[in-house]
């Protein structure tokens, strides 16, 4: 807990994976703010389109920009370009890029399981650090990254996202620790279900489900309270506390 | 690639005759292809947000394709007042984001919980039709899914055909992607209201034709129950935007603030007894006492539109086994037909709370479309035993008169009936098998009324 990463009159942010779901949602919920955005994401058609809608509907400047999480070499212009087209640094990241294999279909294809990787964690890395210098440069800003229940422990339901998402909240709180000093927020994320299209058509229990607005919504007031981590929904936290203390002899036998 | 749906049971807003469909929620408008193309599905039809009061959004054993996330707005021009949106935008949304900006929907149903796709799919009218006609008329143009997968543009010069059989065409023509609608400069967030108690019908028409010219809205409150001499008594309410002028002090600084109404939600359904004959007769007769004559009444636009979107699920209001809306238009020439139908309703005593009377202007030009020159009677009859031949009857007394059903309101009406209602239907079915040979769109209406083959 600390002070508030949003007090600051750079009102710019850039949203990584903005055609996700839930990307959308915390897009307006920083333009319900007054933020000018860069929505940046591989499907450049629909990231235009989500980008016009909230233009349109908060009055502020959103602009979509081609990004692709696995092209490494591609990061550096691509910041260059959000701070030509903000026309500052950008005061905050927030990450929500993702792809999640069919557990079974990554098990037998590698080329899945090293693709969940590569985006998850490789190209969180390197779009990551690139921002972090940058802010930590400056001694300001803020940086959101989603990364997932599924990291807590790994199931054999989902163990290989999983693995990625886990390196991805490590690397998220070792973020935090250097960046502290230098002023610098990093809050990561921890969704359990959302109703996305990722899970659409999964049988999910519905009560646990977050919509992506109330996602959004409590990820943008945790970020505000300078919380370091937010599960979504917040009970997530005592489910994976359990989860996370069942003894390993014992969790093995287990079907969940 | 198949696109994943969730079997789910659907009913319209009556909530009776719950039907199991597949229902598809896509993101991207691509998708929508990929779905349109899944033969295991037997046919599709598009769903907003399900406000049809009958099975107009159902599609029992096939695929139902839910709009609510395709729901993006793409470009507005000031200067014009041309918003262009994907079909899942809401006219609460439009509102939302417009009014502020000094711009109102130009036509709007008495909820603001309808998408732009199904407005169009109905061609919903509002309490401005006498002078403005119908939601379709202010739509410049629309991107149209047909089923074999082609995107077309139509407006009343590009394929102009399949434009006004899809303005009011339930959705059976193909899939409503995106539109461009113009809406109308307002100056203000509210209405100046005026009120008029009318005795009895005959006042009330007689003031309808009186004094419609002179209001860009208006519409009457009906006691359904009231019997005798005080048949059809009204409480017409006949408005215009307000100009910020026209307001008191504090509101005309900042014309557009509203302040927001709390919300209310009806928890559980309504055990059935709460709405019988004596208690809506009690209530018909406090509403209409509460009223009075008034004119130059200041109220804000959603008090003035939508009083029951305040109470979210308020068809709950209605029991588990939910109503039917009746909604009849009778040529200016029979509105005698009114009595007859009110007479019924009273002497049936199959309590409605208050219905609503409105005096329509020219017909349009889509082949399905409702409204026509005349009265529109519209209320609520709660499903209870007895309820389709009762309709039945209904139907015949309008028949008799000239006058048509609204597709968006209907759920139990017979083929024969709609085939004599709509003289274009069969120039409707042929635009439909141009563009639609195998019958790919298709829902539980269509194939009740016989509009597709089943």
């Amino acid at each position: 807990m600390g002070r508030n990463p949003l007090d600051s009159a750079n009102k710019t942010a850039v949203i990584l994976g903005a055609a996700s779901t839930v990307a959308r949602s915390i897009a307006m919920e920083f333009a319900r703010g007054g933020y000018a955005l860069v929505l940046a994401d591989c499907d450049h058609e629909e990231t235009a389109r989500i980008a016009a809608d909230v233009a349109l509907r908060f009055d502020v400047a959103c602009h979509a920009v081609p990004f692709d999480a696995t092209a490494y070499c591609t990061h550096r212009p691509f910041l260059e370009e959000c701070r030509r087209i903000l026309g500052v640094e950008p005061q905050g990241v927030v990450l929500c890029f993702g792809y999640m294999p069919e557990q079974r279909e990554a098990q037998e294809d590698f080329a899945k399981a090293q693709r969940a990787i590569d985006t998850n964690l490789t190209g969180a890395i390197s779009v990551l650090e690139l921002f972090a210098s940058a802010f930590e440069a400056r001694r300001g800003g803020f940086i959101v990254g989603l990364s997932s229940v599924a990291g807590d422990r790994g199931r054999k339901a989902n163990y290989i996202y999983g693995a990625a998402k886990a390196g991805l909240t490590c690397f998220l709180s070792g973020l935090r620790n250097r960046l502290h000093t230098a002023g610098v927020h990093v809050l990561t994320v921890k969704p359990g279900f959302m109703d996305t299209k990722m899970t659409y058509g999964m049988p999910l229990p519905g009560p646990l489900v977050a919509s992506p607005g109330q996602a959004a919504r409590a990820i943008v007031r945790a970020l505000r309270k300078g919380k370091d981590e937010v599960y979504v929904r917040f009970f997530w936290r005592y489910i994976m506390l359990i989860i996370r203390n069942i003894p390993e002899w014992q969790f093995k036998k287990m079907n969940i | 690639m198949v696109e994943p749906f969730v079997a789910k049971s659907l009913t319209g807003w009556g909530r009776i005759a719950p039907r199991v469909c597949h229902v598809y929620r896509p993101e991207k408008p691509r998708l929508i292809e990929n779905i349109l193309r899944d033969l295991s599905q037997p046919h599709f039809i598009a769903r907003g947000l399900g406000r049809s009061y009958g099975d107009t959004a159902v599609n029992e054993g096939g695929g139902v394709i839910d709009f609510a996330r395709l729901n993006r707005m793409m470009r507005f021009d000031p200067a014009t007042g041309v918003l262009e949106c994907e079909a899942g935008v809401t006219l609460a949304e439009i509102i939302e984001t417009f009014l502020p900006r000094g711009f109102f929907l130009p036509v709007t149903p008495g909820t603001k919980f309808v998408t732009v796709g199904g407005a169009i799919a109905n061609d919903v009218h509002g309490k401005n039709h006498h002078r403005d006609g119908t939601f379709g008329q202010f739509v410049l143009d629309f991107g149209l899914y047909t089923p074999e997968g082609h995107l077309l543009l139509c407006s009343p010069e590009d394929n102009p055909d399949l434009f006004w059989a899809t303005v009011g065409g339930i959705g059976l023509t193909g899939v409503i992607l995106t539109a461009r609608i113009r809406l109308q400069p307002v100056r203000s967030a509210y209405i100046v209201a005026d009120y008029h108690k009318s005795r009895d019908l005959d006042d009330a028409l007689a003031t309808f034709e009186a004094s419609d010219a002179r209001y860009q809205y208006s519409v009457a409150w009906v006691d359904c129950l009231a019997r005798g001499a005080m048949l059809g008594r009204c409480i017409l309410m006949r408005g215009n935007h307000a100009d910020p002028a026209q307001l008191p002090g504090s509101l005309a600084a900042k014309p557009f603030d509203v302040r927001p109404r709390r919300d209310k939600r009806v928890p559980v359904d309504c055990p059935a007894f709460l709405l019988n004959p004596l208690n809506v007769r009690v209530f018909n007769n406090l509403f209409y006492g509460m009223h009075r004559s008034v004119e130059g009444q200041i109220i804000d636009y959603d008090r003035y539109f939508y009083p029951l979107d305040q109470i979210h699920d308020w068809n709950r209001l209605y029991g588990r086994r939910g109503f039917v809306q009746y909604q009849a238009t009778l040529p200016t020439e029979s509105a005698k037909g009114l009595v007859a139908l009110l007479e019924r309703l009273s002497t049936e005593r199959r309590g409605s709370f208050l219905g609503v009377l409105k005096r329509f202007g020219d017909a349009g030009p889509g082949l399905l479309s409702h409204p026509m020159k005349g009265y529109t009677l519209t209320l609520d009859i709660p499903n209870r035993t007895g309820l389709v031949p009762f309709l039945r009857e209904l139907d015949r007394i309008l028949l008799d008169h000239g006058g048509r059903l609204y597709l968006a309101k209907d759920a139990v009406a017979a083929p024969e009936t709609v085939a004599v209602m709509y003289p274009d239907l069969d120039r409707f079915r042929e635009i439909k098998g141009r563009v639609d040979p195998e019958n790919r769109l298709s829902s539980s209406m269509a194939r009740r009324l016989g509009i597709v083959g089943v």
